[in-house]
């Protein structure tokens, strides 16, 4: 039966790879997702806060800027403020510490500029505000803070105005706030080198110059650069939200974070954007690693599995092979032992007729002794058919006594042998016969070939049966070559016999220890001797094997056992 | 002067009658018996100096009437006849007082040797 071994390999493999990798993957994978979970709340949240601490900064900005203006005209009465000279001296003051305004101005109820420090004197100390839409919100509120407008000076810039009411009079301070601070405060969010920052108002306008693209009073929008134009992006529209408002958005192939904040003092919104590829850098590293670390763990798993398999199917393969070298000897044992009984059983039944037919042929010959019948014209004849009958019951008695001799169960002897010495005497005993058809018997003897204990005439009688074997094979003009081993791992004696014959048809290499398995002609052998051969090296505990190629010869292996 | 007394015990007739005859024709003194029943009947009416006993015939085996043998005659030298496959049973014989074992079928003048010495033996023995 022969075993699939490559199918075998494939499945013992993919079955290790696959309960390997299943949990590796399934952990690694789990793993990720924690991770990723867990970073991408860890950065809205920071991202969250980093606005969150923006826009209080931006509040703080605005109250102490209220609360400044509200100190000046308390602690200055109107006529005092209307000079512009003494409003020079407060609005220097102002300015020494911070560069928080551009101008200042006094405005009455009318909309009359009653006084006016700043670089747009020429231009603003004549107007009248009556009409201007943030005229009538700070009468009626008190306070206003304007969105960012062009106004008469035609530049972007927004005002706080404070309405003070002194008994029945009331007037307006105005100031402009140098855009610059707000600026500041909003830049302090970039943290990476593509995240973004500005304020837009309650109409969804900017507010604020944005780092990438956009302008003041502009929509916000991403600027896409292409080779030949530039297009734009609009911003997701926060400016009607009433609550922090935080989220993930992909939009025209864009994938950005947005943390839009309302600024309580004024009615704008304060926008930050992250780019995900930039604050989640780490995660995207992480992801990397987790990939390496996972085709490093599958590219050990899979050697792992492949050289475990390797070793289990070659030690699998070596345990089909012993078992099919131990079925083939048992197998052959038990021929064996079939072929001895029918073999004793053969001789004996034709031993008693063969018996018989010696003491008639016997008592034949005694007769024609006796002298009346010698003088028959026909004695000559009768003698010597008789003779053939003797001759011819010799030859059938040789065939059962051999026949007897393979099916003996004698207990071997036990003697010290030294094999090279037993070869020397047996070989010798060839050496004529050999010479004759110009045969050379070369002799290759280990030196390190222990005495052995074993049947000296036994391994004899092998060791002549295959010489002769030998010599028979090749006929004439070759070489028989005789040598001996020792297997020190095995403590085992090894002989062998190996000829520049014929060789042996593969066909027939496993029927050569049968009985009566001849290839010699009819009459010239018994085909006993090489199975009686192996039942005598199997009976000394040992092994009789043959290899052979037909064309280069055959070479006959006694292993002997040292005990 | 002594005749060498031979009694051959062997259920083949042909083999049993000729080697019989040839026996007498050399002046011994021969009989033969079909079985070990049989062998041991004539055994109690007549001496033999010599018993050719067969190992393997039917009812009682060679080594069984080799023990009876033994046992009424003890004098009497006896050689197995083994035609069967084993020399153990040869062997075995000799463990229980047979003179010697001689392969079947051999040839007259082998088993005429044994017989000889065997008879030597017993007159030796005797003297």
């Amino acid at each position: 039966m022969e075993r699939n071994y490559r199918k075998l390999w494939w499945q013992h493999c993919l079955a290790i790879i696959g309960f390997s990798v299943i949990p590796l993957l399934f952990v690694n994978f789990s793993l990720y997702k924690l991770f990723d979970r867990i970073y991408t709340e860890k950065v809205m949240e920071n991202l969250r806060n980093s606005a969150e601490n923006r826009r209080d900064a931006i509040d703080l900005f605005f109250s102490e800027r209220i609360a400044q203006l509200f100190t000046i005209a308390n602690t200055n009465t109107f006529q005092q403020l209307t000079d512009e000279d003494y409003l020079n001296k407060i609005f220097e003051i102002m300015h020494a510490k911070s560069d928080s305004y551009m101008d200042i101005g006094i405005i009455d109820s009318e909309g009359h500029h009653l006084s006016y420090v700043g670089p747009y004197y020429e231009l603003l100390k004549q107007v009248n505000y009556k009409n201007e839409f943030w005229f009538n919100e700070v009468k009626a509120n008190g306070i206003y803070i304007s969105d960012i407008f062009m106004g008469f000076r035609k530049a972007p810039h927004f005002i706080i105005a404070i309405m003070v009411r002194e008994r029945s009079a009331s007037w307006i301070l105005r100031v402009t706030i140098n855009l610059k601070n707000i600026d500041d405060i909003i830049q302090k969010a970039w943290t990476g080198t593509l995240s973004d920052a500005f304020i837009v108002n309650r109409k969804n306008v900017l507010q604020t110059r944005p780092r990438f693209g956009g302008n003041f009073l502009e929509v916000p929008a991403f600027p896409e650069y292409t080779s030949d134009s530039l297009k734009s992006h609009p911003y997701p529209d926060y400016s009607s939200i009433v609550a922090s408002k935080l989220e993930r958005v992909t939009y025209s192939g864009m994938d950005a974070f947005f943390a839009a904040v309302p600024i309580h003092n004024t009615k704008w919104i304060l926008v930050i954007k992250e780019n995900p590829d930039e604050i989640l850098s780490p995660l995207v590293q992480g992801q990397h690693w987790m990939l390496l670390f996972t085709a490093a763990g599958l590219a050990i798993i899979a050697t792992g599995a492949a050289l475990f398999t390797n070793t289990l199917i070659n030690r699998i393969k070596e345990t089909d092979r012993e078992n099919a070298a131990n079925s083939d000897m048992l197998l052959q044992a038990n021929k064996m032992i079939a072929l001895s009984k029918m073999a004793a059983g053969i001789a004996h039944e034709v031993n008693n007729p063969l018996a018989a037919i010696a003491e008639k042929a016997g008592w034949l010959k005694d007769l024609l002794a006796e002298e009346d019948i010698a003088g028959s014209k026909n004695f000559a004849e009768f003698d010597e058919s008789v003779d053939k009958i003797e001759q011819h019951v010799g030859r059938a008695r040789k065939i059962i006594h051999n026949l007897l001799g393979f099916a003996r169960r004698m207990e071997p002897a036990k003697e010290k042998i030294d094999v090279n010495t037993l070869l020397d005497e047996t070989t010798g005993f060839l050496e004529n016969e050999a010479r004759y058809v110009n045969i050379r018997i070369v002799k290759e003897y280990a030196d390190n070939v222990p005495v052995i204990t074993s049947d000296l005439s036994q391994i004899q009688q092998v060791v002549l049966n295959l010489l002769n074997n030998a010599i028979d094979a090749i006929g004439h003009d070759g070489t028989v070559t005789v040598s001996t081993r020792y297997h020190d791992k095995t403590d085992e004696v090894e002989i062998d016999v190996a000829d520049t014959g014929k060789g042996i048809a593969e066909n027939d290499l496993d029927k050569i220890f049968d009985p009566f398995f001849t290839t010699k002609e009819v009459g010239k052998g018994t085909g006993l001797g090489l199975s009686i051969s192996y039942s005598i090296i199997e009976k000394l505990g040992g092994k009789l094997k043959v290899q052979s190629k037909v064309g280069t010869g055959t070479v006959f292996t006694i292993l002997l056992p040292k005990h | 002067m002594d005749t060498l007394r031979v009694l051959i015990v062997d259920d083949e007739d042909d083999f049993r009658e000729t080697i019989v005859k040839r026996l007498n024709a050399r002046k011994i003194q021969a009989e033969g018996a079909a079985s070990g029943v049989r062998a041991l009947e004539i055994l109690k009416d007549k001496d033999f100096d010599v018993i050719v006993l067969d190992v393997k015939m039917p009812d009682m085996d060679g080594i069984e009437t080799l023990r009876h043998i033994k046992k009424l005659k003890p004098e009497i030298e006896v050689i197995m006849l083994t035609g069967h496959a084993s020399v153990e049973f040869g062997l075995k014989g000799m463990q229980l007082g047979a003179f010697d074992y001689v392969m079947k079928p051999a040839p007259l003048n082998e088993l005429l040797d044994t017989i000889g010495q065997a008879y030597n033996k017993k007159r030796g023995l005797i003297h």
